[in-house]
């Protein structure tokens, strides 16, 4: 018979949203399954996905709290009197944050409503390919049948459940922004020093999969005042250039949060006083150490939400090792009315822009007479820790792979925020790099930055790249004068001459 | 300093001639001491000041009164300006490059006075000349301009907190001072005699200028002041300011405690002695004509910096254009300075940043029928916490749509606006057309994404 509707997404997140929203501007009749199931600690939120609840915007948002933190520090400096002492108070800047989500949660509904797509709050699974049950809270079926379907349903965070207590007591990123209490003691900062007191919080990262998340809540953990360590198994933010990473850790550790460099755990426990105990062993020492702390937070990676989809009955293809929905370029699945996007396809970066981008020319490909495939080449990013990281294109280690360090030139240049210097703060981590080919075009592969704003900075470079900028370009253009910025345009010392790469404004 | 990279025998002439109330400084020109740094340094203090303000929205708590003290902040500022002072008197020795903090004028050809600041005279002769002068700002020419009134000359090493002030101006530098000074705390009102920043987009100055009204700063338009006098002595004083309108005959008056004139700078081209040597300048603009080497009518006397006729008065232009030339001349390069497409900040307390053709210009140049502008509202994420300003940040692009819609003019209008439009400016320098931009994915969560 008939599908009901020419399009079901299921899963409502950047990229399911999007790709619904496009789709009903067609004037095609669209519908959207969206459903949150509670974290193991029984945290749960609203339309949206990860992005919205519990990724970059509560990210982002208290990533600032933290900044802001710093620019109280600054702002001495500048001549603003400040009388001592100054201290963050979470349950304030988590309720500000919590208000701001709950209003985009909204918005979505709003917005659905107008572009009148059938939103149904249910979990979703395939009974055959073109028909989907969806299941309420309460246990109240619907079956939905579509011509066209979309699997957006993203990921979750991984527990590490081989270590006894993990799941029991170990909060995630799913939990973290939805605390209503602070996840330490009272933190007491003392301006203009920040004495960690009392509030001892550990975070613990595995970084396989995952590593940027890991490292910028424990930055603005430390930001806001809270005593914040981080185990790290092997390096953090793998897939990253590693220079760059080494200075976003460096910066962090002089920042003060703390790093067990490493280690792994291999159990947790509840003291009586409601504290955690945490036991690990050092591979470098070949010891086993413990500590405890109030709260324990996994950053072992995400999993795509595939499990509870039923994909069998569809016949849907995904990853025997990643579980992830395998995709062509068209974000086709295995079967041919069956599409994915976001977070949960194989081989994409799990990045709310491609999703969103991904979604809408899909929709537009589906339903617009548009042929337009998804680039996901040079596709920019930021790691917003306390020292931001921007970058777009190639690392320096994947350009040596690639083309040989014979066939590439590195420019690079340590900076200093002008805004730093009254501040006298320290930039020894301010620092980018460009990654050009050797011959005579010199076209740009890869750009660096690490410095405040990354992302600002990076945004219109990555652009240029995808007009396919060279180096001779970039030096032809002028600068902004005084910004972070500019000191890209006048990138000229090589990695290869040897010379000193500090560089001054002025 | 690039031509003692080649081995030439270099000069540099650096002296200040004291502002009229008898501020001077120290080597770097304009940019370093009076211009660019101190401005965007100050900047920096009342940003800070709306930090504070958000950080308790964010759960930072502190006392509810928080002062700003104007001479910790000017002491640090001048100290930082003193640092960069030396390292370039350092960097010149190093690059053993002859300075003298003298005052230069041509006597003849090839022929240069240097005069110090005790009047001793000495006559240099060199084989080529480079004049960069640069400006100074222009006064009222009313009474008590020069005695009462201060510049961006004083104001970034004034001694004590201006107070209540009155800006006299609607460039980029009067709304630039207007801006931190009103976020320092401080009364400010602006007296503008017809339009603001001209010049730059219309529709986007006047968002600034809205910006900067719902903040607290006064703006009084169509006026210009006819006479300033003392009413007492002090640091600050008191100035009462007698202004007429240009529309008619109305005259208004006003106490301020400082009254900072930002009309317009003028070349430092009149006293320099170039009609001994023969080198034309615009006689009602005193600016320097060049041909697109920066060499004036004169072959061997060439200038650089914001004395040239119909350039840019930007740091990063004169020393892209000095450069280049030195390279020109002594490495045989033949890059020319790229003057178009030069991007450029204002840093108002709503920053904007632009590259391009402002809406007007490209309307005239192409013709309204064939462009496109691309433009949206944003708000910065940052800002919704603590419930400021929704809506009023901004972002547009124009396009020439014969021309694969190529992107002519970008403009934005936000925070960080500087760092926001550097790459886009290099992304125009590459040629962008629409189409390049929107498959550029965006950066999450961040103001340039939109």
């Amino acid at each position: 018979g008939k599908s009901e509707y020419d399009l079901l997404v299921i899963g409502g997140g950047s990229g399911g949203l999007a790709c619904a929203k496009e789709a009903a501007q067609f004037g095609r009749k669209v519908a959207i399954l969206d459903y949150v199931e509670p974290s193991p600690q029984g945290t749960k939120w609203g339309l949206g996905g990860t992005c919205v609840n519990v990724g970059c915007i509560p990210k982002k948002l208290m990533h600032q709290a933290a900044l802001l933190g710093s620019a109280l520090k600054d702002a001495q400096h500048y001549g603003w009197n400040i009388a001592q002492p100054v201290h963050h108070t979470w349950p304030v800047m988590a309720q500000a944050v919590q208000n701001y989500v709950k209003s985009l949660n909204w918005g979505h509904r709003v917005q659905l409503q107008d572009k009148k797509v059938k939103y149904f709050n249910m979990k979703g699974s395939f009974s055959d390919p073109y028909t989907i049950r969806g299941l309420t809270k309460a246990g109240k079926e619907t079956i939905v049948t579509a011509e066209n379907i979309v699997i957006a349903t993203g990921g979750r965070p991984k527990y590490p459940t081989h270590i006894a207590g993990a799941l029991e007591y170990g909060i995630t990123s799913d939990d973290l922004f939805w605390l209503k209490e602070s996840p330490g003691k009272t933190p007491l900062v003392y301006y203009p020093f920040i004495l960690h007191l009392y509030e001892i919080i550990v975070y613990i990262s595995l970084t396989d999969a995952s590593p940027d998340v890991s490292l910028e809540c424990a930055g603005f953990l430390t930001g806001i005042g809270l005593d914040t360590t981080v185990m790290v198994r092997s390096i953090p933010l793998r897939g990253f250039d590693q220079q760059m990473a080494s200075l976003v850790t460096e910066h962090m550790e002089s920042y003060g949060t703390k790093f067990l460099k490493r280690c792994f755990p291999t159990k947790v426990e509840k003291l009586e006083s409601n504290r955690l105990q945490v036991t690990w062993k050092n591979t470098d020492l070949g010891t086993e150490e413990t500590d405890s702390f109030d709260t324990v937070m996994w950053a072992v990676g995400r999993a795509p939400d595939t499990e509870t989809l039923n994909l069998e009955a569809a016949g849907v293809k995904t990853n025997s090792e990643t579980g992830k929905i395998i995709v062509d370029a068209s974000e086709a699945t295995s079967v041919p009315h069956i599409y994915a996007v976001g977070d949960i396809t194989e081989g994409r970066p799990e990045l709310t822009p491609t999703a969103i981008a991904a979604g809408k020319l899909l929709a537009q490909r589906l339903f617009g007479q548009s042929s337009e495939l998804m680039d996901y080449d040079n596709v920019p990013t930021t790691v917003f820790t306390p020292l931001e990281y921007g970058c777009v294109g190639l690392s320096e280690e994947a350009a040596v792979q690639c083309y040989g360090s014979d066939n590439i030139e590195v420019y690079h240049a340590y900076y200093k925020p002008l805004e730093f210097t009254v501040a006298k703060r320290d930039a020894t981590q301010c620092y980018m790099k460009m990654v050009c080919l050797r011959e005579r075009e010199q076209r740009i592969l890869g750009l660096h930055f690490i410095g405040p704003n990354a992302g600002e900075v990076i945004q219109g470079f990555a652009l240029g790249i995808k007009c396919g900028a060279t180096y001779p370009q970039l030096k032809k253009t002028i600068g902004i004068h005084p910004t972070c910025a500019e000191e890209i345009t006048k990138l000229h010392i090589t990695k290869r001459s040897g010379l000193d790469a500090t560089v001054t404004g002025c | 300093q690039e031509a003692a990279k080649y081995e030439k025998k270099v000069m540099v002439l650096d002296f200040v001639t004291p502002t009229p109330l008898g501020n001077s400084w120290g080597l770097g020109g304009t940019c370093v001491n009076v211009g660019c740094i101190p401005k965007k340094l100050m900047h920096q203090a009342a940003l800070l000041g709306q930090a504070l303000q958000d950080s308790r929205k964010f759960g930072w708590q502190f006392t509810e009164e928080v002062k700003h003290n104007w001479m910790t902040m000017t002491e640090s500022v001048q100290n930082y300006i003193g640092s960069l002072n030396w390292g370039y008197r350092v960097a010149l020795r190093e690059k053993k490059v002859t300075y003298e903090n003298a005052y230069g004028e041509f006597v003849g050809p090839h022929t240069i006075k240097a005069t110090n600041k005790r009047g001793v005279e000495k006559l240099y002769t060199a084989e080529r000349f480079l004049i960069a002068t640069g400006e100074r700002p222009r006064y009222l020419g009313i009474p008590g301009d020069k005695e009462y009134c201060i510049s961006s000359d004083d104001l970034f090493s004034l001694p004590y907190c201006p107070g209540k002030t009155l800006v006299v101006g609607a460039s980029y530098v009067a709304l630039e001072c207007a801006g931190f000074l009103a976020g320092l705390g401080l009364d400010v009102t602006v007296m503008v005699r017809s339009i603001l920043l001209r010049g730059f987009d219309q529709d986007i100055a006047n968002k600034i200028g809205e910006y900067m009204e719902e903040h607290g700063i006064s703006f009084i338009r169509e006026f210009v002041p006819i006479e300033v006098e003392q009413i007492e002595e002090g640091t600050p004083g008191r100035l009462k300011v007698i202004a007429k309108s240009t529309k008619g005959n109305q005259i208004i008056e006003g106490e301020y405690n400082t009254v900072l004139l930002a009309i317009g700078r003028d070349a430092c081209t009149r006293k320099i002695g170039l009609d001994k040597v023969g080198v034309k300048i615009n006689e009602k603009t005193g600016k320097i004509p060049v041909n697109d080497e920066e060499q004036t009518n004169v072959p061997y006397i060439y200038a650089v910096g914001d004395i040239l006729q119909d350039k840019l008065e930007l740091t990063p232009v004169a020393i892209q254009a000095g450069r280049l030339l030195v390279q020109r001349l002594y490495a045989g390069a033949t890059s020319k300075c790229d003057y178009v497409n030069v991007p450029t900040t204002v840093f108002t307390p709503l920053e904007y940043g632009a590259c391009g053709y402002s809406e007007e210009a490209a309307v005239e140049k192409f013709g309204e029928e064939n462009i496109e502008v691309y433009h949206s509202h944003f708000w910065p994420l940052e800002w919704t916490v603590p419930s400021r300003d929704n809506n009023k940040c901004y972002a547009k692009i124009i396009c020439h749509i014969q021309d694969r819609e190529r992107v002519v003019g970008f403009h934005v209008l936000g925070p960080n606006a500087g760092e926001v439009t550097q790459g886009f400016a290099a992304a125009i320098k590459c040629g962008m057309t629409k189409e390049q931009l929107d498959s550029t994915i965006g950066i999450h969560p961040v103001c340039a994404e939109v």
